[in-house]
């Protein structure tokens, strides 16, 4: 069993607090991870700027090339974690083991995170639109079209209170080592795995190790590293979304509620898109803030609901170890009952109709854990209280509404696919400003496209493009 | 015989005598709160609804189990003098609140005891760090709360003079359901400001007592002025609650003070307690333990016990987990058995107190996801 430390800009640290990760079906420790208290957190943050100043002393485009080297170690290596070792498939198991997600998702899983790393220069390309990234290394610079530029780093480092059910985000924060900001993470309380070993394969690879921290703990490490990183992500439910609204230094990420809407010159076709929409809601087990929780149309609900219940109705619990398996478990002891209660309390609404119900019991409740199996429900109308809904679990409802209201109805959408060739329709999903992802087409909700940012572009949350002036001797001879 | 033996066997001695002391005073208090003359209005009603009599039936402490579990919210609302003995009246009499932030506050009506319970654990205060006739900082709740009362005169009965600030609790509670962060910070600022401008103020004041969270802050607010504790001149802290852990007791050690109080000349220790109870002293800390927390009762006043979580009456075997119920028997108050919202594990007795503590103390498992604690 690995020992896991808090690590402090680089170093370990063994805590006199230290919990047992354990395995959610049986209840076995899977780890000992030593937890951070919050007053260690605070005082580290003092020492920040040491983080950006070790990174500053490769360029960009050398901790790109070491990222590049980072994802093969993380993919394929062995690596030092802990106070032992951890291959590939010791990773898969591990992190199926704690989170309940099934193994062949955490592989899938580790070659996206993989994938992002040795594709970071592009992605960085593309986030910038093309800047020279020595603009940001240095806070300013000329731009090939003979104009000065700044965008002033606004954190030596970026701070991120992880989730512990779902390892896709993971993505998200990657960018901040070759942008040359240190990286302070709250392990989820189930899922250290991503982090220690992302880390364990950038320092193999090469980065400075005093360019990371790790304190795992629960609710109050979590809140410290907000309070105390200039610039931090976390990820949790709509309340967390709410409380930091607002917050410069706080990137919330929540619910995606991401949707896909067939518009009128297409739903006739309906059937040619149930592959795309069962993807969509079943992909990941359903877990991901892009996956879709609501299939909009103005026609043909019942018909289309009727098939997505017949795809992905059936899909039964299966153990994590096998390469069948689509559902994760509800580790939380209660949590997927309680989510089965508020289900069947929306399931009471006149207008709702549940599709999947033929299909046997959704609720699977086992000795340590629980699954809710794929649900499809109908809904006459977006006033259905159900229609607003987004679980971690394949869940959508297909909503009966007119397409010149569906945009106004929709509500917050992360990732909109809007199936159109509908001109005007398309300027309007454009103009939405309350669909952040907008895929105009037959485009999955959950295939994403690496170089297009994600709930606002990262370049914007770390830098500030600002004015930056300077005499002419100053600028380099045309 | 060898040293161990003999040690073993005074402590058996001791543990012996002490539980002698805490029968006899058991059954002394009981007789004072039910006898007509002098028993409290309060305690003479409920007298009525026992199926036993106090006055001849408690012959020890464990008779106390016959008594149901005392509820604090017997202590919401008034009339407050109903919780005074007749023995006692006449008295100038202090309330101390606890909770209130939403609805009516608990109450406890007070004479002596906090005085009595600070002036017993001034005893245990080593002077080399807490010197006689030194000043103080209070540095914690004020308002109509115990411990600003009981610091001052802890100071006063030392010789020193106390400086205070103003901390509502209540507010911060509040500010912490709103999710107003910002204010919170904003006021956690304040009374560190506050308690910074004290110390620069030439006030000689060599001993503090601090919650966990504001000793944090005050620490890394005098490093984010380029100092450190060392520098404020304070060498010995008392501090308390369920944040008091060992890790974060390594950490204020190791890295805000300077090392252990052999060198650094820095001595904090912890206490357990609240408005129904005295004050539970510590086991000195040190890291040769793992800087492990042990609280005793200030008995033959005040017991500290680990039950059963699902029976009040069984107390645990040593090393295990219960639940922390406290009985208080002073002349002004009596609560037998209350179980407070902690648990821990039951400790040994050893030579300085014998008699059973606890240790790991903190919010019991039960209630921890609803539990604020640590506001300030």
């Amino acid at each position: 069993m690995l020992e896991i430390p808090v690590i402090r800009w680089g170093k370990p640290y063994q805590s006199l607090e230290v919990t047992d990760v354990q395995h959610f079906a049986t209840g076995e420790p899977v780890a000992k991870v030593h937890q951070a208290n919050g007053g260690i957190i605070k005082r580290d943050m003092r020492q920040a700027q040491k983080a950006r100043d070790a990174l500053l002393e490769f360029s960009c485009e050398e901790l790109i090339e070491r990222l590049g080297k980072a994802g093969d170690h993380y993919e394929t290596g062995t690596l030092a974690i802990g106070d032992g070792t951890q291959t590939p498939a010791e990773f898969a198991h591990q992190q199926s083991s704690t989170t309940g997600l099934p193994e062949h998702m955490c592989r899938a899983n580790m070659g996206k995170n993989s994938f992002v790393l040795k594709n970071m220069g592009k992605i960085l390309d593309c986030l910038t639109r093309g800047l020279p990234l020595d603009v940001l290394s240095r806070g300013w610079g000329i731009e090939d079209r003979g104009v000065v530029v700044s965008y002033q780093c606004q954190s030596p480092v970026l701070g991120a209170v992880l989730p512990s059910n779902s390892p896709g985000v993971h993505t998200l924060w990657l960018p901040a080592i070759p942008l040359q900001l240190g990286l302070v993470l709250k392990p989820g309380p189930q899922e250290p795995w991503t982090p220690y070993r992302m880390m364990a394969a950038f320092i193999e690879a090469g980065i400075p190790p005093e360019a990371f921290c790790m304190y795992p703990g629960e609710a109050e490490p979590g809140a410290a590293l907000l309070e105390s990183c200039e610039r931090a992500m976390i990820f949790g439910g709509t309340p967390t979304v709410e409380r930091y609204h607002g917050n410069p230094k706080v990137q919330a990420h929540g619910p995606g509620f991401s949707k896909i809407l067939l518009a009128d010159d297409v739903v006739d076709d309906w059937e040619q898109y149930v592959d795309l929409m069962a993807e969509s809601i079943y992909i990941n087990s359903g877990r991901g803030c892009i996956n879709c929780s609501g299939v909009w149309a103005s026609r043909h609900t019942k018909e289309i609901a009727a098939a997505l219940a017949e795809r992905i109705g059936p899909i039964e619990a299966k153990p994590p170890t096998d390469p069948e398996a689509g559902l994760a478990a509800f580790t939380v002891p209660g949590m997927a009952a309680a989510v089965w209660g508020m289900i069947e309390s929306d399931l009471q609404e006149d207008g709702v109709t549940h599709l999947t119900e033929q299909h046997g019991d959704r609720l699977v409740e086992q000795e340590r854990c629980a699954y809710l199996r794929p649900m499809i429900v109908h809904c006459e109308s977006p006033d259905n209280e159900i229609a607003k809904k987004e679980y971690m679990f394949p869940f959508s409802t297909v909503v009966e509404c007119p397409e010149d209201q569906m945009l106004a109805r929709i509500g917050p959408t992360l990732v909109g696919t809007v199936i159109t060739k509908n001109e005007s329709l398309i300027r309007a999903a454009t103009n939405a400003t309350h669909i952040d992802r907008l895929n105009i087409g037959a485009i999955p909700t959950t295939k994403l496209n690496w170089l297009q940012p994600h709930e606002g572009s990262i370049i914007d949350f770390l830098f500030r493009s600002r004015a930056y002036q300077v005499p002419d001797e100053m600028l380099p001879a045309s | 015989m060898t040293t161990d033996s003999t040690a073993a066997a005074n402590l058996e001695t001791r543990q012996q005598e002490a539980k002698a002391r805490l029968d006899a005073h058991t059954v002394e208090i009981v007789q004072w709160h039910f006898h007509p003359s002098t028993g409290s209005p309060f305690w003479l009603e409920k007298k009525a609804e026992l199926d036993f009599d106090p006055l001849t039936d408690v012959k020890e402490f464990d008779d106390l189990k016959k008594f149901p579990l005392f509820e604090d919210e017997w202590l919401r609302g008034g009339p407050i003098r109903r919780w005074v003995p007749q023995g006692l009246d006449g008295k100038p009499t202090y309330v101390f609140e606890t909770g209130g932030t939403t609805g009516i506050p608990k109450s406890r009506m007070v004479i002596d005891d906090f005085r009595i319970d600070y002036e017993m654990f001034s005893e245990t205060l080593p002077d080399e760090h807490f010197p006689k006739g030194s000043n103080w900082l209070m540095l914690g709740p004020s308002g109509p709360r115990r411990l600003r009362l009981a610091v001052e005169h802890l100071c006063q009965f030392r010789g020193g003079i106390c400086f205070c600030i103003d901390l509502d609790p209540r507010w911060v509670v509040k500010l912490i359901k709103k999710g107003w962060m910002e204010h919170l910070e904003e006021y956690k600022k304040h009374c560190i400001d506050q308690a910074l401008t004290v110390l620069s103020a030439g006030h000689d004041i060599k001993c503090m007592f601090a919650t966990p969270k504001l000793l944090e802050s005050l620490c890394n607010a005098l490093e984010e002025k380029g100092q450190s504790f060392a520098d404020t001149g304070i060498t010995g802290i008392f501090s308390g609650g369920t944040e008091f852990t060992p890790q974060w007791t390594r950490f204020c050690i190791e890295e805000f003070f300077g090392g252990p109080p052999a060198e650094s000349g820095i001595y904090m220790t912890p206490t357990y307690g609240n408005t129904l109870m005295g004050l539970a002293c510590s086991k000195p800390v040190t890291a040769a333990e793992d800087y492990k927390i042990s609280y005793y009762a200030p008995q033959p006043r005040a017991v500290t016990e680990v039950v059963d979580f699902d029976d009040p009456t069984k107390v645990v075997s040593v090393g295990e987990t219960g639940r922390v119920k406290l009985t208080t028997l002073t002349k002004e108050f009596f609560v037998p058995g209350f179980l407070e919202r902690d648990e821990g594990e039951r400790e040994a007795p050893f030579d300085l107190y014998p008699w059973y503590g606890v240790s790991g103390v903190r919010p019991f498992h039960g209630f921890a996801s609803q539990t604020t604690v640590g506001v300030y």
